[in-house]
Order: C-alpha cells, then sequence, then structure tokens
C-alpha cells in the first residue's frame, strides 16, 4: 500500500490574528505555527494502515522552506519519506492553486500510489477545498470528514460525518479521503523518532520544476479586503443571589433573545 | 441566472437551502437576474411549494438511474452538466456536510474557484462579492471571483428565509448523461446515533458545556435543559470533547465547528481564544461560570456568576413555570 499524506503549516490556533492594515492579509510576523490538527488524524491514519497491512507512508507539503518543520515532525511520527513542494507565496486563500500544484506534483513526480489522505481543512483557510479538488483532477473517489476507514484490498468503506448522522460510503483505491477528528488519537514523536528525523534531509521540489504557468496557478478567488471580526459588547454580569440570577436570565430569554 | 443547489435529506428541503435561494433571490433583483433551484431527484409537491415561496423561477429536476443515492462525482457531473447547458452566472449551495463535500469537486470540474462558507453576498455592478471567515471567524475575508460562474456556499443559519414568491414557476426534467465510471463513491447507508439529535450548526439554540461540567454523567444535565427549549442541540468545548465526555461532533470552536445560532448558552466554559472563535457570531450568547474573572463573559450579552450545578435546577424549574 502505497500512502500520500498531505500536510500545511499553519499558525497555532491559541494565536491571536492580528490583520495588516496595508495589505489583503493577516500579520504573519511573529505566529508559532504547527502541524495542522486534523492533519495529523491523516498522517495517524495512514501509518495504521501501513502497520497492519504493510506499505509505505510519504508525506509532502506545499509551503516554503520552514515547512520542513511539520515534515520532520511526520517522519519522527513514523512516516518513511517527506517531500517539500517549495511555494514561497503568502497565504492566499485559493484551494484551486493548492490543488492544482499537488496534481502537476504527482502527475509528474509521484504517479503511484494507493491513497491520498488530507486532513478536512487547514485551521486559518478554513476553506475545505484541496481534498475534493484533487480527487475531481485526478478522476479519483472521495469521501470528506472521515471518523472511520476499512480498507481492504482495493475496496474501501469510509464513514463519513454529516449532520447528526453519519454516512456509510463506499469506493475503490486509488481514493482521496479526508480526515476529520475522532479517526483515531495520534501518537506522540518517540524521542529516537525526533532525533532521527533531525538528521534527514528532505527532498524539495521546487514549485519551478512542476511545468506550470502562471495562468494555471493564479488564484480563482481574489481576496480584496481583510477584516478583523466586528467586536462583541460585554453585556450585563450577574452575581448575586442565583433564584433572582435565573428569574432575570428568563427575562432576557423572553424580552431579549425571544426564545421563549 | 443564479442556480441554487436544493438539497434533499430524508425526502425533506433542507432549510439552508431556502437560505441560499433568498439569498439569491434578494441579489439577483438588483441586476434582474432570474433564480433557478435544481434538485437531484423528483420534485416532491412540498418542496416545489417551498421553493415557489421564496422566489424561484425555475426548477430543474436532475435525474439518473446511478444518483439514487449521493455521490460527490456523480452530483457533481450531473451539475457540471446543468452548468455548462444553462450558463449561470452564479451558483450557490448550502455549506451543509452535502455542499461542503460537493461544491470544491464541482469548482474544480468547471475550472472555477469557490468561495467557501460565505456569512455575506452582494452583486455589485455585475461582480459578486462574498465575506468569508477565516481562522474560524478571528478574521474575514472579502473576496471576488476572478473565474465565471461565480461559486460559494452558504454557511447555514446565517441568511435569513425570505418568503416572496414568484410570479410563475416553471419545472424542467432534465435527463443527465453518465455512466457507472462517472460515479466513483457512493453512500450505502445512513447511519443514525440512538437519539434523533439537531446538528450544532443547524440548532437554534446551542446549549454548550465545557470543563466545568465536570464529567460525562452532568451532560444529561445539559439534554434536560435542551428538553426545555425548542430547536435546541447540545455543543461542548474542546476540553469536554478531549476528556471523552461527549462525541466531537458537537465540539465548538477552531478545531471543531463555527456555530451561529440565536442564542448560545455556554456552561463552565472559560472562553478559550480557540472557542470564542467558533461561537462569537452567535445573535445571543449567554454565559455561566463561578468564575467572574472567566473571559467569556467579555462576549456574553448575559453572564451570571454561579455555580452551573446550582443554576441549571432553577433554569429547569423557571423554564417550566414559564411555560405553564
Amino acid at each position: 500500500m502505497n500512502i500520500f499524506v498531505f500536510v500545511k503549516r499553519v499558525p497555532d490556533t491559541e494565536s491571536k490574528i492580528r490583520i495588516n492594515p496595508t495589505s489583503t492579509n493577516i500579520v504573519f510576523d511573529g505566529l508559532n505555527y504547527i502541524l495542522n490538527p486534523y492533519d495529523e488524524y491523516a498522517v495517524e491514519e495512514a501509518l495504521r494502515i501501513k502497520e497492519s497491512q504493510g506499505g509505505q507512508v510519504t508525506v509532502f507539503s506545499v509551503g516554503p522552506d520552514e515547512a520542513q518543520a511539520i515534515l520532520k515532525k511526520c517522519l519522527a511520527m513514523g512516516a518513511d519519506e517527506a517531500v517539500l513542494i517549495k511555494d514561497e507565496s503568502e497565504e492566499l486563500y485559493d484551494g484551486w492553486r493548492t490543488a492544482r500544484i499537488i496534481v502537476a506534483a504527482l502527475q509528474q513526480h509521484y504517479p503511484d500510489f494507493d491513497l491520498l489522505l488530507f486532513g478536512k481543512q487547514a485551521v486559518g483557510d478554513d476553506n475545505s477545498q484541496v481534498p475534493a479538488m484533487v480527487a475531481e483532477m485526478l478522476g479519483l473517489p472521495q469521501v470528506n470528514v472521515v471518523t472511520k476507514l476499512e480498507i481492504q484490498g482495493s475496496q474501501g468503506v469510509a464513514y463519513r460525518e454529516i449532520e447528526g448522522a453519519h454516512e456509510k460510503v463506499v469506493f475503490s483505491l486509488p481514493a482521496v479521503i479526508s480526515a476529520q477528528k475522532g479517526l483515531n488519537e495520534p501518537r506522540y514523536e518517540t524521542l529516537r523518532g525526533i532525533m532521527a528525523a533531525k538528521r534527514r534531509q528532505i527532498p524539495v521540489l521546487p514549485l519551478e520544476q512542476l511545468g506550470l504557468t502562471e495562468e494555471e496557478i493564479k488564484p480563482k478567488v481574489a481576496v480584496v479586503k481583510v477584516e478583523a471580526p466586528p467586536p462583541r459588547k460585554a453585556g450585563q454580569v450577574i452575581d448575586e443571589e442565583i433564584t433572582e440570577a435565573v428569574k432575570k436570565l428568563v427575562a432576557f430569554l423572553h424580552e431579549e433573545a425571544k426564545v421563549i | 441566472m443564479i442556480l441554487v443547489f436544493g438539497e434533499i435529506r430524508d425526502g425533506q428541503l433542507k432549510k439552508a437551502s431556502l437560505e441560499a435561494l433568498s439569498t439569491a433571490r434578494r441579489v439577483g433583483e438588483t441586476s434582474g437576474l432570474k433564480v433557478g433551484a435544481v434538485i437531484v431527484g423528483s420534485l416532491t409537491e412540498e418542496t416545489k411549494e417551498s421553493f415557489q415561496r421564496c422566489g424561484a423561477d425555475i426548477i430543474y429536476c436532475l435525474s439518473h438511474p446511478l444518483l439514487g443515492s449521493y455521490s460527490s462525482s456523480g452530483y457533481s457531473n450531473a451539475l457540471a452538466q446543468l452548468v455548462t447547458e444553462e450558463n449561470p452566472e452564479a451558483l450557490l449551495l448550502a455549506a451543509t456536510a452535502m455542499g461542503r463535500d460537493l461544491a470544491p469537486r464541482l469548482a474544480a470540474r468547471l475550472r472555477v474557484g469557490l468561495a467557501s462558507d460565505c456569512v455575506r453576498l452582494e452583486l455589485k455592478e455585475g461582480v459578486f462579492e462574498a465575506v468569508r471567515p477565516i481562522f474560524a471567524g478571528k478574521a474575514f475575508l472579502t473576496v471576488q471571483a476572478s473565474s465565471s460562474p461565480f461559486l460559494a456556499t452558504l454557511r447555514p443559519n446565517v441568511f435569513p428565509v425570505v418568503e416572496k414568491a414568484s410570479s410563475s414557476l416553471e419545472v424542467e426534467e432534465r435527463k443527465v448523461d453518465l455512466d457507472e465510471d462517472m460515479v466513483k463513491e457512493r453512500v450505502e447507508e445512513i447511519i443514525r446515533g440512538e437519539q434523533e439529535e439537531l446538528d450544532i450548526t443547524e440548532a437554534e439554540i446551542v446549549i454548550s458545556g465545557g470543563r466545568g461540567m465536570k464529567g460525562a454523567e452532568n451532560f444529561q444535565l445539559l439534554r434536560e435543559l435542551s428538553a426545555l427549549l425548542p430547536q435546541s442541540a447540545i455543543g461542548a468545548s474542546r476540553s469536554a470533547v478531549d476528556a471523552g465526555w461527549i462525541d466531537h461532533q458537537h465540539q465548538v470552536g477552531q478545531t471543531g465547528k463555527t456555530v451561529s445560532p440565536t442564542l448560545y448558552m455556554a456552561f463552565g466554559i472559560s472562553g478559550a481564544i480557540q472557542h470564542l472563535a467558533g461561537m462569537s457570531s452567535s445573535k445571543y450568547i449567554v454565559a455561566v461560570n463561578k468564575d467572574p474573572e472567566a473571559p467569556i463573559f467579555k462576549v456574553a450579552d448575559f453572564g451570571v456568576v454561579g455555580d452551573l450545578f446550582e443554576v441549571i435546577p432553577h433554569l429547569k424549574e423557571e423554564l417550566k413555570k414559564f411555560k405553564s
């Protein structure tokens, strides 16, 4: 089983996001970066499939040199190989561009695989676009937001989360799967894994070697403005006897929120 | 024309699809654009009436024996055929589980961009402009499409359903050209939990518990409260989910779901930045916490400083009294 996992370097979920008033983007200086949390489930799932069925796990990231840190984390978790598809551009919030880059890299340099695993979304751009776009561009089956995956030979069954229920989806390999929280419990890196990953040289595939024209990877959704969310005013905080407080709360639910 | 995908689940049209249709009507009116709805499968009288009430001028029904159950590749292929035939200016879908799965595949097929999970949509001098949250709502992007048709998914529970009937309504059956190779994955079964639960993204009221709930068994208190509040669902903070007290489907926040209900009630949730990001767009926020310094009070419209284990029983009593 040849499994590819696609991971992204994203600002820590604890980050305060500031707006750059002179651009159409956020302020990237001073942000602490992590491996996208949903991608961790994808890496873990790949490792589990490999452990039970044999095979090889290769992790890819589209991003700047700094993305090597998350690739090394994946190696330390147990991935066999890692590849950086080097793209120095700032976050553009456009799924099309990333999907095109991934598809070109696969078609030209890594055409043999059985499974493409992603996180269900990158925290940050919150697009949830790349897995489905890659699946369509390669003509593959897709199952997104997966909380349980079973692979047997060339057949797969995935359970994907929908509103208040799960869909059981059947498909054939090769396929694209995106991971949701709950799929598994990602392992910690071992100290030995971390030390070994430190010494690894990660091959770099520059964007220029993918034969893509500027036109082909031009974002299809243009950002014209970025804003902070409208501030919320703090309302009344009642710190008094509970019976009184609850009476006032019920009055609030009725008169202001109008939900009862 | 602005085309809207009508999502049918269990034979029922999703409310979020009517929100999208009402939005299409509103932005289309200024430019004299017609509004079309498209469904996969056969049209029930009830769905037809809903579409008409919200202003559809035409309904397209796409049918094919291979589209009996949902398939991302099958549905996107069918929709792409209609888009190619009708050439609409825009196509809107609700950002539901199905819409989020289908729209990017369709975008790639049509070679257009996609504005995901939008919370505002306008048509200004012929250009569609959408606002969408990033970082779970810590910032908002205004985006325009540099490709056509404009494709967007709209976040459920944000856009109002506006009843404004169209003067006439056409219904057109369209045969879809598909073969088995084109339907690459298939929903074999829908598995529901033991209790029929409303999803937090679709609920009018979300009642959430955090670390202060102290254990899985105490979420029963929230369920009892939920039984007294119409259209409510149970949410949770990341710490409650990570402690294993409740399934992650209920998690609100940056690694969970972003919700915008009419009322959000936070019990024993301190208000970490990741959590606030996921619920700050709620219309009203009520917080109950023992700690008067909890950050949740900074965003709450109504806060009660107190022990949730004392507040909830009182609140249940008062709600029962109020009802009778």
